[in-house]
């Protein structure tokens, strides 16, 4: 699927492109690009496509925590089950299952610390199932979904050479 | 003061009058960058900070460090090279001082160089100061700018005592595989010819393996494979290739290089240890998006009308442009702002072509492509 991974890569690179952008660097044409994309939709390859946003730019108050959640399974309930529960909430912006010392690792997001901790506090922490939150607040980001928010971005070639 | 007949009777380049005009004008968009976009990889970045951090400022041996000739030994294996890393590897700064090395140290003044032409513009020149008349051997945009033994022929080149190519080319953005390399070689053991082959640009073969012509039968013997890691690793600022041959020859080339230059620079041998052990996958990764920005650039030719042939290495097209190509380059310059290289500069051959670098970013080629696209309406 060495198409597949061509065309995933250039909308990880910039997914605004154009169709006929697309086309022009694959050497394919707009309709393959097309069907290619709606068949990335289809199959659960792609599910959106989203900004990058460095907050910390924005005028804007937002407060996010990376929380670890460890939880007790019975016969009855799997991961999946609680997962869902505690995915369902909007302040959940990521859920994953992971190794290591606990089971799940959540961003959680809000307007305000008190805002995030009380939802850890109120919705998350009283989940039967839930035996410990360890909540982390993110204090700045540096880079974020592999762009760099600290690089200037300055050519500074020189601006014809041989 | 008094300046020498040879340097006073070579022109400086024809690149620097467009480097001022694109300097003094705004908002350039630059399509006439001959070096990468990208910066060197990072864990080949950090080989350098902690070589300095551990004081490793000496010098090294003339020859280079030890573990980086081996190393260079085992990189080019993928392209079926064997060299022994004792006394067949020279480590310089930058492949520019391999290509002057193996000029001084294997051409006797009044000797003919042959340089196919469009070239790299330093191959004249650096001929010229070592005492050796040019003789340059037009390649055709008809024949994808390849060199043919026709050419050859055509030009004289049976007389001529050492022929200096690049490919994949600066400025074409020209390709040659075994099949095209072998009437070049057999030309050029016909006629007792050396080679300088400079192939700065390997790794930058798109759709298929580079070739060396040193891998040709009968032809290790009387070839200098040249290399380096600015353009591949995007290491150009750090001033380091090497030059492979027998050991004859790189014996002679060290001669010089030992009085000249003493040894490449040392953090930059650091690097490019580091860049050979750890970064293919990031030189892939400039690669596959070199790839994309061709596929692109010449597709948007193809739509706006700019003849261009199928260039399938380094990071350059070479469109043919309407009327005189200096004229045409600098008014793309004064009225859209995008900077461009005319092809006479790169010698005979050249004129009616406009050298296009895209070692630069989509937006840029986005917006450069359409500019261009506005200027030919």
């Amino acid at each position: 699927m060495a198409d597949q991974r061509e065309l995933l890569a250039l909308l990880l690179e910039d997914a605004r492109q154009s169709t006929a952008d697309l086309a022009r660097q694959t050497g394919r044409s707009e309709a393959e690009i097309e069907a290619a994309i709606d068949e990335l939709e289809a199959a659960g390859v792609v599910h959106g496509y989203q900004a990058v946003v460095d907050w910390a730019n924005a005028d804007e108050e937002r407060v996010e925590a990376h929380v670890e959640l460890n939880v007790e399974l019975d016969r009855e309930t799997k991961y999946d089950d609680i997962a869902g529960r505690i995915a369902n909430h909007p302040e959940v912006e990521t859920l994953r299952l992971v190794s290591g010392d606990f089971d799940f690792a959540a961003v959680v997001v809000g307007d305000s610390m008190r805002d995030v901790s009380g939802f850890v506090a109120d919705r998350i922490a009283p989940i039967p199932e839930v035996t410990q939150t360890v909540t982390h607040f993110v204090m700045d980001t540096y880079k974020h979904r592999g762009v760099d928010f600290g690089g200037d971005g300055d050519d500074d070639r020189l601006s014809v050479s041989p | 003061m008094k300046v020498a007949d040879r340097v006073r009777q070579t022109p400086p380049s024809g690149i620097r009058k467009f480097f001022e005009l694109a300097e003094e004008a705004d908002d350039v968009i630059s399509l006439g960058v001959g070096e990468p976009d990208f910066s060197a990889p990072w864990a080949a970045r950090e080989a350098a900070i902690d070589a300095l951090e551990r004081g490793r400022t000496s010098y090294t041996a003339n020859r280079g460090r030890a573990d980086l000739r081996r190393a260079i030994a085992d990189h080019v294996a993928r392209y079926d090279l064997d060299y022994e890393p004792e006394r067949e590897v020279l480590v310089t700064a930058g492949a520019s001082e391999a290509v002057d090395l193996s000029m001084r140290a294997l051409v006797d003044p009044g000797d003919t160089v042959a340089v196919p032409q469009p070239s790299y513009i330093s191959y004249g020149p650096t001929a010229t100061f070592a005492g050796a008349d040019v003789l340059p051997v037009q390649t055709r945009a008809a024949e994808a700018f390849e060199l043919t033994a026709d050419a050859l022929r055509e030009a004289g080149a049976a007389d001529a005592d050492v022929l200096l190519y690049c490919y994949p080319n600066n400025p074409t953005g020209a390709v040659m595989d075994a099949d095209d390399l072998r009437p070049v070689a057999e030309f050029a053991r016909e006629h007792d010819l050396t080679v300088l082959a400079d192939e700065i640009y390997a790794a930058l073969t798109y759709g298929g393996e580079h070739d060396s012509i040193a891998t040709l039968p009968g032809m290790r013997e009387r070839t200098v494979v040249i290399g380096g890691f600015s353009k591949a690793y995007a290491m150009t600022g750090l001033r380091l290739g090497y030059a492979l041959a027998p050991p004859e020859a790189i014996e002679a080339m060290n001669r010089i290089h030992q009085y000249t230059m003493l040894s490449a620079p040392t953090t930059a041998q650091f690097a490019g240890l580091e860049a050979i052990r750890a970064c293919d996958d990031a030189v892939e990764e400039m690669r596959d998006a070199y790839d994309r920005r061709r596929r692109y650039t010449l597709s948007r030719f193809r739509e706006i009308g700019l003849d261009c042939f199928e260039a399938e290495g380094a990071f350059y097209a070479f469109p043919e442009c309407p009327g005189d190509d200096e004229q045409f380059a600098e008014e793309l310059l004064s009225e859209e702002g995008v900077a461009v290289v005319p092809g006479s500069v790169f010698g005979e051959g050249g004129e009616g072509h406009l050298r296009i670098s895209y070692a630069t970013g989509m937006d840029e080629l986005r917006e450069a492509t359409a500019r261009i696209e506005r200027f030919l309406d």
